[in-house]
């Protein structure tokens, strides 16, 4: 739901058609939206069925959160969509 | 970065392959063998003529439909919703539905609108592949594939709204869109001052593809 705290798992991903790019692992971020449910991308990508579909949300990030000191305006964010699969709950 | 021709050149003294002499890019010949999946999509298009599921005819007039589609056809959504505030209420709750109701199919993805405001500044880019609006925004520049903007206008995005010509100031929070699944975005861009009482069709004329993309704003009257 809509501004839950959430972390990017950090799972390696080799040669899968993820949709989780390598520069928002590990990352913390809040749901921007909840996007529905889709058929998930990395098993249709492979001739399966993508079954059971997954959640997809937006997930916004502070650019202090994604790049750290090197952020270049750290108040400005970046959107992105990951599915529910490759996040992890923030505790505290 | 913004020149979609950045290797056009007449400065060049001799010649290299892709640019004649007298400095005009060309095509190379496809005198090599094909490759995988081009071999692939002439075999499965073929076999899809020959057990009559598909005709050459109706392949060709697809692939017109899909030439067809411009930045004109998201400039009419955008205008739309500068003049209609129901029509935009419904773009921003459903950017699909409202996008269909002008005639622009969004397929099975969805459509997203996000709204510049005089403090906001959006700007979509795709950095796994090149996931572009295509149904309103027509084939993607060929920057908007390349590594360089991919890469950079997520990590330093000020920096390359700079280069397009779009110079931001620090109060103006910048807001980035990594499409990155199913979604498709586009840019709703501010108003320009001094378009009171124009129509959509006049306003539709200041609407460019960057400003929808998010790398440049919508023209200033003339």
């Amino acid at each position: 739901m809509p501004e839950t705290a959430v972390r990017v798992k950090t799972w390696p991903s080799h040669g899968l058609h993820v949709r989780t790019p390598r520069y928002l692992r590990g990352k913390c971020g809040v749901i921007e939206r909840d996007l529905g449910s889709f058929p998930n991308p990395e098993e249709l990508a492979y001739g399966l069925p993508g079954t059971p579909p997954r959640r997809l949300v937006r997930v916004r990030f502070t650019m202090a959160e994604v790049w750290g000191a090197a952020a270049e305006n750290p108040a400005d964010t970046l959107d992105a969509e990951i599915y529910e699969h490759w996040l992890e709950p923030v505790e505290g | 970065m913004p020149h979609d021709h950045a290797d056009h050149s007449h400065d060049h003294e001799h010649h290299h392959e892709g640019m004649s002499p007298s400095g005009h890019p060309y095509r190379k010949d496809q005198d090599g063998p094909l490759t995988h999946w081009q071999a692939m999509e002439i075999a499965v298009r073929e076999l899809l003529v020959e057990k009559g599921i598909f005709t050459p005819a109706e392949i060709s007039a697809a692939i017109g439909r899909m030439d067809a589609r411009s930045p004109a056809d998201g400039a009419r959504v955008v205008a739309r919703a500068w003049t209609d505030p129901a029509y935009k209420a419904r773009l921003m709750a459903d950017g699909s539905a409202a996008a269909a109701e002008l005639g622009c199919t969004v397929d099975a993805l969805k459509l997203v609108v996000v709204e510049n405001t005089a403090d906001t500044h959006n700007v979509v880019v795709c950095t796994l592949c090149s996931c572009y609006p295509r149904n309103l925004l027509g084939l993607p520049p060929d920057w908007y594939k390349n590594r360089a903007y991919r890469s950079r206008v997520v990590r330093e995005p000020r920096k390359v709204l700079g280069e397009f010509g779009l110079d931001l100031p620090d109060t103006t929070r910048v807001r980035v869109h990594d499409s990155t699944a199913d979604m498709r975005y586009i840019v709703l861009p501010l108003r320009p001052d001094g378009t009171e009482g124009w129509s959509a069709e006049q306003l539709a004329a200041l609407v460019t593809r960057d400003s929808m993309i998010g790398v440049g704003v919508a023209s200033a009257p003339a």
